[in-house]
């Protein structure tokens, strides 16, 4: 597939959600991408077809069902380690989505190895599946959560990050791949070579970089990685956790049930394998199923050329979006140092009605605080606009927004 | 939505302008609420004399539909009874600003709307219950609250 706008735009077709008309009959601009992505037939029809001609447990029955089914299901895992790059495939944990990995690793991990006076480390810029989980680990070992505040710029002040690590008592550092406010990437080359300097323990929150860009777990060297199948073409209810062999092996689980055990007697229990010692009870079979299509669509494109496809889309937005008066943009001015999520605010009209005006021309953003409040407090905001990008936007799609947003600026007499 | 307006000029003209906003020092009632969904943040204030809200402010962040009933509501309650405004309902307030039709349309904009009324039956609730000791009178205001939306 070429990287033109047209190859990208030919693949509005395989998306049936995108024909709708919402509103007052206006053609759908989907720009809450950011919060989860539309869905192409591949993965609609590879589910259906799931429960029409395969449906049944896993792992366990010898019948016919249960071994198509189950192969399919191993079948992802093996998709997912090829597409990070991961050599072992045991490494790939199915989860429900970034949040209960990053929640595994902060009861499995955490318990275990947070102590008394340890310090986790976060950032300002974090989602609250990011913050909350440690806000529960610390609070319960009477540990310290500690922030690496962002510039004006919004990009992390990293020689927080040595002052911290100074203190010797940094047990781990956790943080967003790409803020999903800001749109900012981290710098996670320098954030994790620092990190193995000093002997801490990484865990990158990627649910708003591997949907849009190459990532190869083989270089980045983190210890913890985490993402959402459903912000990148897959369905809910599906995520990931990777981790290092050696790492996972001394953790303890995470949910006990089926499934993750390896005898139960009355008073004692041991403990099955990876991955299926944090995979307990029946998982997500049909969407497990339907996100392996996801990847494999994703692939056909190519993650290189999505990048570049953002990044140009992005560039125009933030162009024609500086053109409006009494727009304020949020986080870095430098496109390449950033994914495509533009947040911003609009004169003092509230995010929601900005929201709800613009819904009327069939665009759809989101409004609020993005799950984002430490974020937004440091912004002295309640909450702002959101607009996020995906493989199927086009420029067109674009200027759809800049109408609408003209049309707020008319509603409340600006 | 287009033969139902929500930006209505009463709307932007209260979003621009709130009524009774500001800050009662030493308030009698003092409710702070909060709309999860948006980080929509108001403080309400209310002073009782003789039974009857004697003097009521409010102030916050919020969007044109929270400020807008936000300064209906205080100017629809100031002099009632205190049993006036326990019997006061959503759709008096909504009526009052033709917003009546977001309880159909719009299951998350009618939390903007009725975070202000929410405000006010969980603090004359709090005032019945903590400063009068009275719960009988407090009725069920509480659950009310909890159930506007």
């Amino acid at each position: 597939m070429q990287s033109t706008a047209d190859a990208f735009e030919d693949l509005r077709k395989d998306f049936p959600v995108l024909n709708r008309r919402v509103r007052d009959d206006k053609k759908l601009v989907y720009f809450d991408n950011a919060a989860t992505t539309q869905k192409p037939n591949q993965v609609i029809d590879a589910i259906s077809d799931y429960y029409q001609n395969h449906n049944s447990n896993i792992h366990r029955a010898v019948h016919a069902l249960a071994e198509e089914s189950t192969e399919a299901f191993e079948n992802t895992r093996d998709i997912v380690a090829k597409f990070l790059n991961v050599e072992d495939s045991r490494e790939i944990i199915f989860v429900r989505g970034t949040t209960e990995g990053i929640n595994l690793v902060a009861y499995a991990w955490g318990r275990d190895n947070v102590k008394e006076g340890d310090i986790i480390v976060t950032t300002e810029y974090e989602h609250h599946s990011n913050i909350v989980p440690w806000q529960l680990l610390t609070q319960e070992k009477k540990a310290q959560l500690k922030y690496i505040d962002i510039d004006d710029n919004g990009e992390l002040m990293l020689d927080q990050l040595d002052d911290y690590l100074s203190t010797g008592k940094v047990k781990l550092v956790t943080f967003s791949h790409m803020s999903n406010v800001l749109g900012t990437i981290s710098p996670v080359e320098e954030i994790v070579s620092k990190c193995k300097n000093a002997g801490v323990k990484v865990l990158i929150d990627a649910a708003q970089s591997v949907p849009h860009m190459k990532v190869n777990l083989n270089e980045i060297g983190c210890d913890f990685f985490v993402f959402s199948g459903h912000k990148m073409l897959g369905p809910t209810g599906v995520g990931v956790l990777w981790a290092k062999k050696e790492v996972l092996e001394k953790m303890s689980p995470f949910l006990g049930g089926g499934d993750m055990i390896r005898e139960v007697h009355k008073y004692e229990t041991t403990w099955n394998d990876l991955p299926y010692k944090f995979e307990a009870g029946t998982p997500n079979i049909a969407d497990v199923i339907g996100f392996a299509k996801a990847i494999e669509y994703l692939e056909k494109i190519g993650m290189d050329n999505i990048r570049n496809h953002e990044l140009e889309l992005t560039k125009y937005a933030l162009e024609e979006m500086k053109k409006i008066p009494g727009l304020t943009l949020y986080g870095t001015k430098e496109p390449e140092k950033r994914g495509g999520v533009i947040s911003f605010n609009f004169n003092s009209v509230h995010p929601h009605d900005v929201g709800t005006i613009i819904d009327k021309d069939g665009v759809a953003i989101r409004s609020g605080h993005h799950c984002a409040q430490v974020l937004m407090e440091k912004l002295n905001v309640a909450a702002t606009n959101r607009a996020s990008f995906y493989i199927y936007n086009t420029k067109e799609e674009i200027d759809v927004l800049i109408t609408a947003l003209q049309n707020v600026a008319k509603v409340f007499k600006l | 939505m287009s033969g139902d307006p929500i930006y209505t000029e009463m709307i932007i003209e209260y979003s621009r302008n709130p009524s009774n906003f500001g800050k009662i020092d030493n308030a009698h009632i003092h409710q702070h609420d909060a709309n999860p969904l948006c980080g929509d943040t108001i403080d309400l204030y209310l002073n009782i004399d003789d039974n009857k809200i004697s003097e009521v402010k409010f102030d916050g962040h919020g969007c044109a539909i929270c400020m807008a009933c936000c300064s209906v509501l205080t100017e629809m309650i100031k002099g009632k009874t205190l049993d006036d405004v326990k019997k006061f309902d959503k759709d008096e307030l909504l009526s009052e600003l033709g917003l009546e039709h977001l309880v159909k349309t719009s299951p998350v904009r009618i939390k903007c709307a009725l975070l202000s009324l929410k405000s006010l039956k969980f603090g004359i609730y709090s005032y019945f219950v903590d400063k009068m000791k009275d719960s009988e009178s407090a009725g069920n205001l509480n659950e009310e609250a909890a159930n506007l939306y």
